[in-house]
């Protein structure tokens, strides 16, 4: 039997990802660009037995999918820019109650109610939203295919890791369309969050070893489980002992540091024996990879180095990539995020610099290449 | 009226006793609260692993923390919300909401009006002491105006809001108040308000003797001295409803402000599941 083939546009792409790595309920609120993300969800989760909500606020969106997923039901959320200010505060929370929850930010331009086109100008927001010391999983996809699998691997890391997880979609892919090749059910991988393996009167809600994600279990299953935003202990309960405070901020961290083999992927192109590395992540990568080899035709050695996972940076990977070459390129539609974190990487010992565009048009492989040509 | 039971037995099949005494002042009316709902829950006679307690931020919210109950304690005001994407998911659980007056009226007043128009089936408490006691005493939005507190130490000009009022014309199914002095008609307000089909809504008026009796009215008032003063000024709202806004100030209104039997959310989004797996929903419609 053939596969299913379709044309999907970016929206629609993560939402039948979603689907298929098993979310039951969307909750969410009307935003340009990512509107259309919530009309698919109200028309196919009824379909598939879940629960579509448009709720009162963009706060509420959150809320009601972290509520779902603390009955053990998959959840998702999905906004721009603005909604996610305004998530921020229940992102902090899903990070502090370890609440897995998938959040797609659609980036949209300009600070403020800004501008409906594209950007990538919430990279920064995705790790730094929330008040305080959070670290969230992100995502960052570059094509329909991938807007389809990242949210597939999005909803599988929040429940492994018992983190939000933000897949940064942008107004370019949401409402672009490409063919995709939908997986059969038994091809997609699915992951449920740890489950408990003592008795009910046994069980404490965040009992864990320093590095260690802490079985969840639902709400409703006897567990008497304690789910809370304030600083706990392992029982869940508040503390004021700076020991606990101490030990759960770092293991809110370690849980997923310590597992950055798992949580970081990466895709490199031409990477060995190059000259220049590209530094470009989602749909700018598109433009990246038409500039490398239009670099090719000129005699010119250029790679790419193409994130996918945003945050945690995978840093290592690009000071050792800094060691061999003579410079990196970063292209990114804002003026400049993610370079901060290549030249944290290199600690400044090859030359980094920056393309940015924030006009909500799209950085053309011909701007790449003329900036290739400055550096060399 | 239905049989009491003894404390000691709801002390210990409902609390974790090993970690109590909860940090509430002397005098403090959320636990009156606290015991009317479980001696409410205990009549009722649920299976308690499926009740979810969804706590605020703010004293009362203490509550949920030494019950054996899921606790979900949630973001200020978040609490509808929450309970909301909960009990969607969840139909087969009881979900009960605790809230401030602060926590529900002012910075989750929007989930609260919305969770009571989509008449989602929980049931909503709200310990309503006038206050931010656990701030330290700052007016709130139900503050009966004059209140002094330490945001408005020349005394109140804002108007309070009426929650039950509010609730009435959002939609809520069940809407009742009672007091912290008023125990035994509080349980039975409880055990119809959890038993009752949609978003079920009361609002116990608790005493705050630290942070607000202490500056009102005048010199102040101890805790029983404010359970006094909830006897004195509770007035049925039967009788209210012939009494003047002049003569109604400074009073309680209690009881039942609706009693009806709007459709539940949960149950007619399920009609819509059906209609959708059928693959035939939308065009039926039209």
């Amino acid at each position: 039997m053939p596969k299913r083939s379709l044309l999907l546009q970016g929206n629609e792409a993560v939402s039948e990802g979603a689907i298929a790595a098993g979310v039951r309920l969307f909750s969410g609120y009307p935003i340009t660009p990512a509107t259309e993300i919530a009309e698919y969800m109200a028309q196919r989760m009824p379909e598939v037995g879940g629960t579509f909500l448009q709720m009162e606020d963009e706060i509420a969106g959150i809320t009601a999918a972290l509520g779902a997923s603390c009955g053990g039901v998959k959840a998702m959320t999905a906004s721009s820019g603005p909604g996610l200010d305004l998530k921020a505060e229940s992102i902090g929370y899903a990070v502090c109650a370890e609440i897995p929850c998938l959040i797609v930010n659609v980036q949209r331009t300009g600070p403020s109610v800004g501008s409906v086109t594209p950007s990538q100008q919430d990279v920064m927001q995705a790790k730094w939203g929330p008040h305080s010391d959070n670290l969230v999983i992100t995502l960052s996809p570059a094509s329909i295919k991938e807007c389809f699998w990242l949210a597939i691997r999005g909803v599988n890391l929040s429940e492994k890791y018992r983190v939000p997880v933000i897949l940064l979609s942008d107004s370019f892919l949401a409402h672009m369309t490409e063919r995709i090749e939908l997986p059969d059910p038994e091809e997609i991988p699915i992951v449920t969050r740890p489950r408990p393996t003592v008795p009910p009167g046994k069980y404490r809600t965040y009992d864990a070893d320093i590095n260690g994600v802490p079985p969840l279990a639902n709400v409703g299953d006897g567990y008497s489980i304690r789910l809370v935003g304030n600083m706990h202990n392992k029982a869940g309960d508040y503390s004021r002992n700076p020991r606990d405070f101490d030990f759960l901020i770092h293991r809110l961290h370690n849980k997923i540091l310590t597992n950055l083999q798992d949580v970081q992927t990466y895709e490199e192109v031409d990477i060995d024996g190059a000259d220049y590395v590209i530094v470009a992540y989602g749909i700018v990568s598109r433009a990246a990879k038409a500039a490398i080899r239009l670099a090719k035709e000129q005699g010119m050695k250029v790679g790419l180095f193409r994130p996918i996972t945003i945050w945690p940076f995978p840093h290592a990977r690009v000071m050792e990539i800094g060691k061999r070459i003579k410079g990196f390129l970063v292209a990114e539609m804002n003026l400049g995020q993610i370079i901060g974190e290549v030249e944290r990487a290199t600690r400044r010992e090859v030359p980094v610099v920056g393309l940015n565009r924030v006009d909500g048009l799209q950085i053309n492989p011909y701007d790449i290449l003329a900036k290739l040509k400055e550096m060399m | 009226m239905a049989p009491i039971i003894p404390h000691a037995e709801i002390r210990e099949k409902y609390f974790f006793t090993d970690i109590l005494p909860t940090p509430w002042c002397p005098g403090c009316g959320n636990g009156s609260m606290g015991h009317a709902l479980l001696q409410a829950i205990h009549r009722i006679g649920w299976d308690p692993k499926k009740i979810v307690l969804i706590s605020g931020i703010g004293c009362n919210g203490y509550l949920t923390r030494y019950l054996r109950f899921d606790d979900l304690h949630a973001l200020h005001g978040r609490t509808p919300a929450m309970a909301t994407g909960l009990k969607m998911a969840r139909p087969d659980l009881k979900v009960i909401a605790i809230q401030g007056d602060g926590d529900a009226a002012a910075i989750g007043g929007n989930h609260l009006i919305h969770a009571a128009r989509r008449n989602i089936g929980i049931t909503t408490i709200i310990s309503n002491n006038y206050t931010y006691g656990r701030t330290g005493g700052q007016y709130g939005p139900t503050t009966p105006k004059g209140g002094i507190s330490t945001t408005s130490p020349y005394g109140l000009e804002e108007p309070p809001f009426d929650l039950c009022n509010l609730m009435v014309a959002a939609g809520a199914n069940f809407v009742a108040r009672g007091t912290a002095y008023h125990v035994l008609q509080l349980i039975d307000l409880f055990e119809r308000a959890l038993t009752h089909p949609g978003f079920t809504f009361i609002e116990v008026i608790t005493q705050c003797p630290t942070s607000y009796g202490r500056k009102n009215p005048g010199k102040g008032m101890s805790g029983p001295e404010m359970l006094l003063w909830q006897k004195k000024n509770a007035v049925p709202v039967e009788k209210a409803a012939g009494m003047t806004e002049e003569s109604l100030r400074g009073k309680i209104v209690t009881g039942i402000f609706i009693d009806r039997n709007r459709p539940e959310y949960n149950t007619e989004y399920e009609k819509i599941r059906q209609r959708a797996q059928k693959g035939t929903g939308r065009e039926e419609r039209n």
